[in-house]
């Protein structure tokens, strides 16, 4: 991207020489084709290096409880006795709900950005939207917690929990401590965490759209949803899958914004409401402060199932793009 | 006809209803945006004075400012981002371009796209491991190490994807008039999607500018003002979260004024790449 | 592209390896929070007069220990005594620096600080889930006269692991059979109800959000975000208030001089003033420096924070130790030996 570097493309020799294919040229080719390699091997490496420190760290925890870690809700430190299940489950449900929520709204930015938005707000609604992505987690979980959970808890919980019907099942949903703090708040802020990635993603992508195509598809009298979605959306699946990737392993490894507001207790959620724990949340919460080798261990162990639920995610997504693109 | 006429009617409800949708969801996320930048203005504008930038962290009831966390911040992501735009851009190309569709290519697309999701809390965990306990002491090298290892995953997805959406056609161009591969990527591509590869790497500056727990075990803090990276170095998210946390206001207050100057420096960033990535395709 | 990128990266290593070491006399800490904004202060204050910087960061009590384990910093710090058996068993020295109090805080409409009365055995029925309502009769009974809501009670506690969790259990454990059966002490348990916020502040968040929570904290988090806290029984049955007084009485009457490795907690001491949750706070060093200089360095700021210190741990509402504790402290160091065998501070 230098000045130096541009215009030694455009002089005649540089053609010329590359053109006669004489060795040196070829080297260079081999060079940074070898220094590709390294860079993309070094990321082999630091997830290698990642992944064999968090199967020695939890090796003790494995040995101790075997498989019966991913199916207990015990989390006791006092007895050491511990289990992932609870975490487990909330790592899942919040990172599936947020996506529920994320997902549709990012997706409607984008088009809006690309489609229907005038142009004169075109740059700064999209710098907007970028600038979401830029604010700290922490800054998320501080306002989560001092902003938006006084408020959800007075609008959202209270008038739901009084709405429901005793022994209803909304009822059931809606148990909880009314304080805005739990499943589905943690779910809302790690939403509006993901949103500025994906959206900025999906419109980015969607700009790459030759504007021949979309113009001849509204010249056949498409409507704008129609030309989203017939023509630029499929367009763009594979990147928009990986946009969607993008903010999923953020919602399922967000660490600081969860802490403070999922309520931060082990065992499964009875509700939507219900204080839970995610698990990178507890790994946050008790990391430093555990110091009897099971303890550390079995929080480790939570780390390295994180990783394998990260793999079963993408390998899923992997596996339903590949049909995907087969069917057409 | 009128079978025609109702489906016409019909496509023009689903499109208005779409329309509607796309500018209510806008709406949405522009209200979350607007009441969080509400309360970073309204919490951190009065922490900010000429203070914030010439003293270092103090402790409560003393005046201070964060001169010392900005420093190291900017130490420690300028070299996180140098490390990860060179190996993230490299990796990038060799999947687009090289051995992308190699099975070793498949599996290192699958484990950048892991990379992309382990918390960063693990991150800070290994780069422990492997750099602050053998050496005894915490450091900021230590803690730039792993806000890469946070950023290389997204430069190199951005920058697979970007490259594989340039037309075919720039390479075989290239190649048809006798360039080497290699000479075609660096020259012609790069050029052609830089816009989306300076994108890339806002999304990488952007995840790792604010991150704490990567840092917490790595470069830890310092309360001091120091430039020696091989020693715990003071930064703004960790100094954020201790204070934000705090009882004492005088330290909430700075814990804000640094919220706002990491997100205000995020938007200045971003405004500016915009500004140059228009110009470069003016021109 | 790739030539400026191979520049900046080796700017970059380059910048990385040369950085001038610092002016002479760094120390670094790491540990418990509770004690961090006094030490911070200190740390000030002694650059100020002596040149040297003091770096304290507060990762937690259990933090702290692991890392003076590992050595990666010149000394450790925790809320939680190590029993002179690890200490001896780590090759590490304790001694305490200053004394606090975890108070119990709630929020309850129409109830003024200070105005509730709780026994440490009610304390441990409410965090054990038994005692629901503010209104119940065992509550009732020991606040006669006291518009006590009929309010659900919502029990918050500390969600990472923590030193104050620590002290908090430790002392319900003390207090009641059915607590220290079933839930125990350590720094993070068990809870058998109750939501978790994220440090001392997000307990005091939950607890001002949640009309009925009752949560536990820090004195300086009670008294700097006005809390209503309670009144606490202690050994001699007197209902006290959480005060810097208060803590200063049960740290009187500790036998300091008995307990080796000082290990010693501040629980529910004698004394009609003496406020039942005190505890103190410590630090470890190696008792095997392996740079006489760097374990003469930190001895000599502690030292100088015992001289000089005590009017700034006033001021953020921490009790300093007695003066004959302090001259035992002193006495204590000359077992913290450089390589050589002698004593590195005297």
């Amino acid at each position: 991207m230098s000045d130096q570097v541009l215009p030694a493309g455009t002089r005649p020799t540089g053609g010329e020489r590359s053109r006669r294919a004489n060795p040196r040229g070829a080297l260079v080719g081999k060079i940074f084709e070898g220094l590709c390699f390294v860079a993309a091997t070094t990321l082999l490496a630091a997830l290698g290096g990642l992944l064999f420190s968090l199967v020695l760290g939890g090796w003790p925890a494995i040995r101790k409880f075997g498989i019966g870690f991913l199916f207990s809700a015990t989390w006791n430190p006092v007895t050491d006795v511990y289990g992932a299940a609870g975490p487990i489950v909330g790592t899942l449900v919040t990172a599936a709900v947020a996506l529920l929520i994320a997902l549709p709204i990012a997706g409607g930015v984008a088009f809006f950005l690309t489609e229907l938005c005038p142009a004169p707000l075109r740059r700064p609604i999209g710098t907007a939207v970028e600038l979401l992505a830029g604010i700290p987690s922490i800054v998320y979980g501080m306002w989560g917690l001092f902003v938006f959970a006084p408020l959800f808890s007075k609008f959202i919980q209270l008038p739901l929990m009084s709405a429901a019907a005793p022994g209803s099942l909304l009822e059931k949903l809606t148990t909880g401590i009314p304080n805005g703090s739990g499943i589905l708040s943690a779910s809302i802020i790690l939403a509006i965490m993901i949103l500025p990635f994906m959206a900025a993603t999906l419109r980015e992508l969607l700009l790459t759209v030759p504007a021949a195509v979309r113009e001849s598809a509204y010249g056949l009298g498409a409507t704008t949803a129609e030309v989203v979605m017939s023509v630029t959306l499929p367009y763009v699946r594979t990147g928009a899958i990986g946009a969607v990737m993008l903010g999923l392993g953020r919602a399922l490894g967000e660490t600081m914004a969860v802490t403070f507001i999922i309520g931060n207790s082990h065992g499964f959620p009875k509700s939507i409401f219900d204080s839970g724990s995610t698990i990178a949340s507890t790994i946050a919460n008790e990391f430093t402060e555990a110091t009897s080798e099971v303890h550390t261990s079995a929080l480790i162990a939570l780390g390295l199932v994180l990783f394998v639920i990260t793999f079963m995610v993408l390998g899923l997504a992997r596996l339903m793009l590949r049909r995907q693109v087969a069917s057409i | 006809m009128t079978a025609s006429a109702a489906k016409i009617a019909r496509r023009r409800v689903a499109n208005v209803a779409f329309e509607g949708f796309c500018w209510a969801v806008t709406a949405i996320a522009l209200v979350a945006l607007a009441a969080i930048l509400w309360s970073l203005l309204s919490q951190g504008l009065g922490g900010l004075n000429l203070d914030i930038f010439t003293k270092s962290t103090p402790a409560p009831g003393s005046s201070g400012g964060l001169a010392n966390a900005i420093v190291g911040s900017i130490m420690m992501c300028l070299m996180a981002m140098v490390m990860a735009v060179v190996v993230g851009t490299l990796a990038g190309t060799w999947l687009a371009e090289y051995g992308g569709r190699s099975a070793y290519g498949s599996v290192i697309r699958f484990l950048n796209d892991v990379l992309l999701s382990a918390p960063s809390i693990l991150v800070g965990l290994f780069v422990y491991e492997i750099l602050v306990a053998p050496f005894h002491s915490f450091s900021g090298f230590a803690g730039s190490v792993a806000l890469a290892l946070l950023a290389v995953p997204v430069i190199t997805r951005t920058t697979e994807d970007v490259l594989l959406l340039q037309s075919a056609t720039l390479r075989e161009a290239g190649v048809a008039l006798g360039s080497t591969l290699s000479y075609v990527i660096r020259q012609v591509l790069w050029r052609s999607a830089r816009s989306g590869l300076l994108t890339g790497s806002l999304l990488a500056f952007a995840r790792i500018s604010g991150e704490t727990a990567p840092l917490l075990f790595t470069a830890l803090n310092n309360q001091f003002f120091s430039l020696d990276l091989r020693h715990p170095t003071a930064n703004l998210p960790v100094v954020i979260f201790n204070y934000a946390l705090s009882a004492y206001d005088d330290w909430r207050r700075l814990a804000w004024a640094g919220a706002l100057l990491i997100a205000g420096t995020v938007l200045a960033v971003t405004v500016v790449a915009r500004i140059v990535a228009q110009e470069q395709k003016r021109s | 592209m790739l030539k400026t990128l191979g520049a900046a990266f080796g700017a970059a290593l380059i910048l990385g390896a040369a950085t001038v070491a610092q002016a002479a006399g760094t120390i670094s800490g790491a540990g418990a929070t509770f004690p961090a904004p006094v030490y911070a202060k200190w740390a000030e204050a002694y650059k100020a007069q002596t040149g040297t910087s003091l770096n304290y960061q507060a990762i937690g009590s259990g933090g702290g220990i692991k890392q003076i384990n590992a050595s990666t910093v010149d000394f450790g710090a925790t809320d939680k005594p190590l029993k002179p058996d690890d200490l001896a068993t780590a090759g590490l020295a304790m001694f305490p620096t200053v004394i606090g109090g975890v108070v119990p805080v709630m929020n309850l409409p129409g109830i003024k600080p200070g105005q509730i009365k709780i026994t440490g055995a009610l304390l441990a029925d409410i965090y054990r889930g038994v005692i629901k309502k503010w209104n119940d009769p065992l509550l009732a009974k020991v606040n006669p006269g006291v518009p006590l809501p009929n309010l659900p009670i919502t029990v918050v506690h500390r969600s990472d692991g923590s030193g104050t969790t620590f002290v908090f259990t430790t002392y319900l454990s003390m207090k009641a059979a059915h607590w220290a059966s079933e839930v125990g002490a350590n720094d993070s348990v068990s809870w058998p109800t109750g939501l978790g916020g994220k440090g001392n502040d997000g307990v005091a968040a939950f607890v001002k959000q949640t009309p009925g929570a009752i949560g536990y904290v820090e004195y300086a988090y009670a008294k700097q975000n006005s809390m209503t806290y309670a009144l606490m029984q202690n050994k001699q049955g007197v209902f006290v208030t959480p005060d810097a007084k208060n803590f200063a009485a049960a740290a009187a009457n500790a036998k300091w001089a008995s307990a080796p490795g000082f290990y010693l907690l501040l629980l529910d001491q004698p004394g009609a003033d003496a406020w039942p949750i005190t505890a103190a706070t410590f630090i470890l060093v190696h008792t095997k420096q392996s740079d006489a200089a760097k374990g003469r360095d930190v001895l000599a700021f502690f030292d100088w924070c015992y001289k000089n210190g005590d009017a700034a741990a006033a001021q953020l509402d921490y009790v300093s130790l007695p003066p004959v504790v302090k001259d035992l402290i002193r006495k204590s160091w000359s077992k913290v030996v450089g390589p050589d065998g002698k004593p590195v501070y005297k």
